[in-house]
């Protein structure tokens, strides 16, 4: 089961937890299995969004792989200049 | 994605030779945007509101089209007639929005019809005989007076799933992060510093306009020339936006005269696409500078609230930021950006962050060097600042004490892997900059800066030449000298001189998709690539090597640019040059070259510490920087020069950006600056020499320990600019730019 922490103000769409807990091996599947636990999740997620397994920044790639007990932040898609 | 190795002995990388393009930028024979032709060419141009907003109620195109020399006019009734992939929305719409005005003019500047004519004199004449009948409406430009209850709404519905339930139309994303319990945090401060703070919107400043020349037949075959960062984006954009299939358009990047993130969109080109479909031949538009300032993507103006509590020992107990950032007419604000790099450089326990998109009368925001960083690393390091006079506490050791490092829980969430914020500040601290002593009127300023860096969709292609050169081809191109980083990477793995390889910016037809030159990605990414595909081409060159001696592959290495037989059993042979493989590779198996297609994902973040000495005329409000030293982690300098010219670079883009440049708009909502003798970017006798230390703690996330320097310089410049001028002003300064108006001001009221 991996710990998946979401930025303070996606509370409002998960009933208010800021750490949610999924089964996933890639980053692909924990997006998948945030929107099956959490349907609310979709629209942010559509909109773009990052995964960060144990500090490393994953921008766009699914199928980069989550250790078990990794830490894992979702965050919002970076853009840069 | 898995790296094999992170080498930390160098041959090639780290030294200093002449780059590739110098010789044709300094002899003219560089081609820029405006430097394509084509036979039968037109000339166009673009018709702009002269309204901040207004409803289009009718345009009147009868009398340019009666023009002999016209040949075609657009306006987005035309584009909405093409045949448009169902459900154009999202960023799509925006573009196609921003490129050609819909129903309404959102901006002081929004492009209304564009003329395709014989010259570019002829276009222009066209224009005034079009005839717009505009209903004015109410107009807002400030990001304060956009979220008040009573500003008037831009788009009803721009709103997305993230803006809470009461807030103003106009606010159209909410980002909120952080840990801890801040209140709690303010609680055991021995000090607490709340104050709030401005910016205004400046411009990238890049000195090529943007231009470029459209072909477009009735087939639905395109060629595109232009000058961007990111020619990919331009085809993919460009193809949606006109209903054509992505590969039938050809996109090639000019050489670029600077984007700092201004050219990862487009404006004009598919508007010269959609000129040169309708009059069936070739269209070339050029921007004027005014039409650079009023209709492109400037940065975005910032109100920031931020409040810190610190201990007599300089720790600091909790710290909280709300920052309102206006992007123009539509989403995109980098308020979210803001918010997340605002605290990035401090570990900090109790920490809250929150992020406005907000939507006004002005054009398109669009990325410049590290979006959003600036502002928020300016009201974070000034409250800092503060703090640290107050508690009569030096800045440095305070920074110290807080710094992040690895293992520390970053302010936007994640553990930090290894970084190199701390090796920063104790070379600041050891610089003898930091201990020169400062004359009357003087103040001196330091600040941190963070961002966060990119990987990115990237191809390179690698082939062998049978004289043993090498031509590398990349996608991204060249805005910061990585031609010749990619040459020195490649040089590094095959082992042959850096004067042997020749690096090409590919066109979208000859290599797999690249994503923009942005967020400090390319000698990361594009690098990365780079070696890989050379590494590719050396198995291939160790294949034909064992093919000659008869042995197998595993007992041959590659050293110094030559097969050799490795291991008890391999043989012994003499080494074998790539030369010599190449002179017959025809014959041995085929043409060898090296491919690498991937996203990589482990760019790491980049820190920077800045030191900035100021000396202001009380009488004239005019300020000088008299030195500058900029400290930055690289991870690893690939070209050491190049390197130091994005430091300083970053610094003189923030001297601009923090003692002169902004936007202006006068009370109809209109740009009143819009040319460079009224909108003031620094000149070289506006600023020192710029020294600067290269700090290499390697990324691990890269073979040769890379971190893309290209946007962390221009973060700390703003803040340690404002804090210099505040200590030699002996008033706060919360309002950027300091010009000479503001700062008589702040003195008078000190």
């Amino acid at each position: 089961m991996i710990q998946v922490h979401l930025w303070s103000s996606l509370r409002s769409l998960t009933g208010g937890q800021q750490v949610v807990e999924v089964e996933a091996a890639t980053t692909g599947e924990l997006l998948k299995e945030l929107v099956r636990h959490h349907p609310r999740l979709q629209a942010p997620i559509d909109a773009g969004v990052s995964v960060a397994v144990d500090g490393r920044i994953i921008a766009t790639g699914l199928s980069e792989p989550i250790p078990e007990g990794a830490e894992v932040y979702l965050m919002q898609r970076l853009r840069g200049g | 994605m898995a790296l094999d190795h992170r080498k930390s002995i160098f041959n090639f990388v780290g030294t200093r030779p002449d780059r590739p393009d110098g010789l044709d930028k300094v002899t003219g024979r560089a081609r820029f945007g405006a430097d394509a032709y084509a036979p039968g060419m037109l000339h166009g141009a673009i018709l702009r509101s002269p309204h901040a907003h207004a409803r289009i109620v009718r345009i009147d195109t009868s009398k340019a089209e009666a023009l002999k020399d016209v040949k075609a006019i657009v306006t987005r009734a035309d584009f909405a007639v093409l045949p448009f992939k169902p459900g154009l929305e999202g960023e799509f719409w925006n573009v196609l929005e921003n490129v050609m005005a819909g129903e309404k003019a959102l901006y002081d500047g929004h492009a209304i019809a564009a003329v395709a004519a014989t010259s570019a004199l002829a276009a222009r004449d066209a224009l005034k005989l079009i005839e717009v009948e505009y209903e004015v409406l109410p107009h807002v430009t400030d990001v304060d007076n956009a979220m008040a209850a009573d500003a008037p709404v831009i788009r009803e519905g721009a709103a997305d799933y993230s803006v809470p339930e009461g807030m103003h139309p106009n606010v159209v994303r909410y980002h909120e992060s952080g840990h801890g319990d801040v209140e709690a945090g303010f609680a055991e401060a021995d000090l607490v510093i709340e104050d709030s703070f401005v910016t205004e919107a400046t411009h990238q400043g890049y000195i090529e306009p943007h231009a470029c020349l459209a072909s477009l037949g009735m087939d639905g075959k395109g060629e595109l020339w232009c000058t961007t960062q990111g020619h990919w984006y331009a085809q993919k954009y460009c193809a949606t936006l006109l209903g054509i299939e992505t590969a039938q358009l050809r996109v090639t990047a000019s050489e670029i005269g600077g984007g700092f993130g201004g050219k990862t969109t487009v404006f004009i080109e598919p508007v010269a696409l959609a000129l040169s479909r309708k009059a069936n031949r070739p269209v070339k538009l050029v921007m004027n500078r005014s039409e650079v300032f009023r209709s492109t993507g400037p940065t975005s103006s910032a109100s920031m609230d931020i409040k810190i509590g610190m201990k007599k020992d300089g720790t600091i107990t909790a710290a909280q930021g709300i920052f309102r950032l206006q992007g123009g007419a539509f989403p995109g604000a980098p308020g979210d950006l803001t918010a997340m790099c605002a605290f990035a450089p401090y570990d900090l326990t109790n920490v809250r962050q929150v992020g406005y998109d907000v939507i006004a009368n002005r054009p398109k925001q669009a990325a410049y060097r590290a979006p959003g960083a600036p502002m928020g690393a300016f009201a974070v390091e000034s409250v800092l600042d503060e703090l640290c006079n107050q508690l009569g506490l030096d800045p440095v050791d305070v920074r110290l004490k807080n710094a992040a490092a690895e293992g520390s829980k970053a302010s936007y969430g994640p553990t930090y892997e290894r970084i190199g914020l701390v090796e920063t500040l104790e070379a600041a601290k050891a610089h003898p900059h930091y201990s020169a002593p400062l004359k009357p009127g003087q103040g001196r300023g330091i600040s941190c800066g963070f961002w966060f860096n990119h990987g990115g969709e990237t191809s390179v292609s690698l082939a062998l030449s049978e004289d043993g050169s090498a031509q590398v081809m990349v996608g991204t191109p060249d805005i910061g000298g990585s031609r010749a980083s990619m040459a020195l990477m490649a040089a590094e793995v095959l082992g042959i001189p850096y004067e042997n390889i020749r690096v090409t910016v590919a066109d979208t037809a000859s290599l797999g998709y690249n994503d923009v030159s942005h967020g400090s990605r390319v000698t990361y990414a594009s690098g990365l690539a780079t070696i890989k595909a050379a590494n590719h081409a050396v198995e291939k060159l160790c294949e034909r090597a064992a093919a000659k001696w008869g042995i197998p592959v595993d007992a041959v290495k590659w050293e110094d640019g030559c097969a050799v037989p490795s291991g008890p059993n391999a043989g012994d042979f003499d080494p074998l040059p790539l030369a010599d493989i190449t002179a017959d590779m025809g014959a041995t198996g085929g043409p060898i070259s090296g491919h690498f297609e991937a996203t990589p994902e482990g760019a790491g973040v980049s820190f920077g510490t800045h030191i900035v000495d100021a000396e202001v005329d009380s009488e004239t409000g005019k300020t000088s920087i008299v030195r500058y030293t900029v400290i930055q982690d690289a991870g690893k300098a690939i070209h050491p020069t190049y390197v130091e010219g994005q430091y300083q670079g970053g610094a003189a883009q923030g001297i601009g950006w923090a003692l002169n440049e902004e936007y202006i708009y006068g009370e109809d909502g209109r740009l009143q600056n819009s040319i460079f003798l009224d909108y003031r970017i620094p000149v070289a006798s506006d600023l020192p020499m710029i020294d600067t230390v290269i700090v290499e703690v390697p990324n691990p996330g890269h073979p040769f320990g890379v971190r893309g320097v290209g946007e962390t310089g221009i973060v700390p410049p703003l803040a340690a600019i404002a804090n210099a001028v505040s200590n030699a002003a002996g008033v706060r300064m919360k309002q950027l730019p300091m010009s000479p108006p503001r700062i008589l001001a702040a003195l008078k009221e000190k």
